[in-house]
């Protein structure tokens, strides 16, 4: 019997012959952010440990309240500053050369093609679609494996997504993962692995499959694998200066007679930019239907889109168009590379001249945290990933998801729109 | 271990935002974040739950974030177990690595709010005493058993290096 390639990386990091149905697995990095690090550091000095594993494999990013909002915000990054120079962590990161994590450790190529990546935030599964194993945990399994280097996994299934058709101008990744949850729920693909592929998926950029593999964890994926190809190498090559063989990757894909769990086709042929509605990243329609919705906020960012081609096509659209009177716009590259890209492209100036705000990188107002909270009875377009109940701010708020592009046309009408609408 | 206490409804996909919201994910103290627990979608939850109380739920119970603040929280509030049709993954891994029991039940719907519950934990017995009726819970894969009865994954890491 074949394996995926999910079963491919597990079987290799476990150092066992066969796989059960549990690993304990070798890590080859792992990370948390300003919210689940402290907690995981707290229990790892509680617990007694008094060394780390390797401090080359072990990342703490702040960036969820960062710039501190707060003094107790400062004291948590103070906390993981002071633990970090003590157990010698290579990769701390504060708000100076600091970006959202699933962007930015991509940028620092800590997460590569075959790799077994944890990380203490569910989004971690965006590692996936450089044909990575990355998978999102709790803090206490990251006190772990900063200990120990290793950590139990149960052996997931697989559901195999195929995408075929011709995506129209306005569809890329986002709108392919929000049409997938929308079809399959929020609990679709629970306890699995989402494996994308099939003819489009090997056309697309490696942005739109960080968008896809992100949001993975939305429809209650293990993680979100897309088989690295020539793509992968030179988005590697060109984000991180990584240069990798073909051979590196040869293997890492699934196996012809690989076992899933389900396989499920997604014309995207004549498909609309997809938009989930509140509060549920579930509850997706096409953007025509939703045209009479009124927004007070749009923010185009995020671990999901916030990287360089999100604010191209952004930029593009608001280009010489005043963003709508009463509308907050907040533009956050995600990390410091896609910022001085973003001011050396000229794309800073369009959206600041438009009258969008732009921020330094954060995760921010995406959780409710700050820079750009929703009052009661508001509503947001969000190129984010989750719109629960009080997501970005008051539990009478309201938040869609959407693709730059979508987010960009809205802001310019200050309802939500078709990027077609704008000429 | 014998639980008992009181059942709080809830439906299907509660997520970790509902469970603890994010403005107060700056604190790590089980106390602060018990008393912000359900704000977001049951404002009142916290003044009717008492210790020992028991969340009964729908299917994908805790998804979203992995923040394990909303097991800490759940704690922290006082409640002893949570009952769901099924859990996703990261709550499910955070529980077992904290110590907050969790059961595996199909029969949630015929458990009504505020029924009184006796749980036999080890054995996945369910005793509705207000209904006089009893449900079982699936049994958990052996290797998780052994660490919940370690008292959570350090403590399991440390008795393995020992």
């Amino acid at each position: 019997m074949g394996l995926t390639i999910a079963e491919k990386i597990l079987l290799k990091h476990s150092g066992q012959k066969e796989l059960g149905d549990f690993v304990y697995a070798k890590v080859d990095f792992c990370f948390g952010n300003d919210i689940t690090a402290p907690l995981a550091v707290k229990e790892f000095l509680k617990a007694g440990f008094d060394s780390v594993f390797n401090p080359g494999k072990i990342g703490f990013v702040c960036d969820h309240f960062l710039p501190a909002r707060d003094a107790k915000a400062a004291n948590n990054a103070k906390f993981l500053k002071e633990f970090s120079r003590k157990f010698r962590i290579k990769h701390f990161y504060d708000i100076n050369h600091c970006g959202v994590e699933h962007a930015f450790l991509l940028e620092r190529g800590l997460v590569k093609p075959g790799d077994l990546v944890v990380g203490a935030d569910s989004h971690t599964c965006t590692g996936g679609a450089l044909g990575a194993f990355a998978t999102g945990v709790g803090s206490t399994d990251l006190s772990a494996a900063m200990y120990t280097g290793f950590c139990w996994l149960k052996v997931p299934q697989t559901i195999k997504f195929v995408y075929k058709g011709k995506p129209g101008k306005w569809v890329g990744g986002k709108d392919l993962i929000l049409a997938t949850i929308g079809k399959i729920g929020v609990d679709g693909a629970l306890y699995q692995v989402m494996e994308f592929c099939g003819p489009v998926i090997e056309k697309i950029g490696a942005e739109d499959r960080l968008a896809m593999s992100n949001m993975a964890i939305e429809a209650g994926g293990k993680a979100g694998i897309i088989a690295p190809d020539e793509i992968t190498l030179s988005y590697l090559n060109k984000i991180a200066g990584i240069k990798l063989p073909v051979s590196y990757i040869k293997n890492l894909k699934s196996d012809r007679d690989a076992k899933y769990s389900r396989i499920v086709e997604i014309d995207v042929t004549n498909m609309e930019p997809q938009v989930a509605c509140p509060h549920s990243p579930a509850n997706v329609r096409p953007v025509s239907a939703l045209k009479a919705v009124k927004l007070q906020q749009v923010i185009i960012g995020s671990c999901t889109n916030g990287r360089i081609g999100d604010l191209k096509i952004a930029a593009k659209i608001i280009k010489g168009k005043p963003i709508a009177r009463g509308v907050r716009v907040v533009v956050i590259p995600a990390t410091p590379d896609v910022y001085l890209q973003a001011e050396k492209e000229g794309l800073l100036k369009i959206f600041a001249s438009a009258g969008c705000a732009v921020s330094s990188p954060t995760c921010g107002s995406c959780l409710g945290g700050h820079m750009g909270i929703l009052d009661k009875g508001e509503t947001a377009i969000a190129t984010t990933n989750r719109n629960f109940i009080g997501r970005m701010g008051s539990p009478e708020s309201f938040v869609y998801l959407s693709s730059p592009a979508v987010a960009a046309a809205s802001a310019i009408k200050g309802r939500i729109a078709h990027p077609d609408e704008i000429r | 271990m014998i639980l008992k206490g009181r059942a709080h409804k809830f439906g299907d996909n509660i997520n970790t935002d509902d469970i603890i919201a994010a403005r107060y994910l700056d604190s790590q103290d089980d106390s602060f974040l018990g008393s912000k627990c359900m704000e977001n979608i049951d404002p009142d939850f916290i003044k009717r739950v008492s210790k020992g109380d028991i969340i009964v739920s729908g299917t994908n119970f805790g998804c979203g974030s992995s923040r394990e603040h909303a097991p800490v929280s759940l704690k922290g509030a006082g409640i002893s177990l949570v009952i769901a049709k099924s859990f996703a993954r990261i709550f499910y891994r955070n529980c077992i690595n904290v110590g907050l029991p969790i059961l595996v039940c199909n029969d949630g719907d015929k458990i009504s709010d505020k029924d009184e519950l006796e749980v036999d934990l080890s054995a996945g017995r369910i005793k509705n005493i207000t209904k006089n009726q009893s449900y079982n819970s699936e049994k958990f894969p052996s290797f998780m058993t052994e660490i919940v009865e370690s008292g959570g994954l350090l403590k399991w890491i440390i008795n393995k290096k020992r």
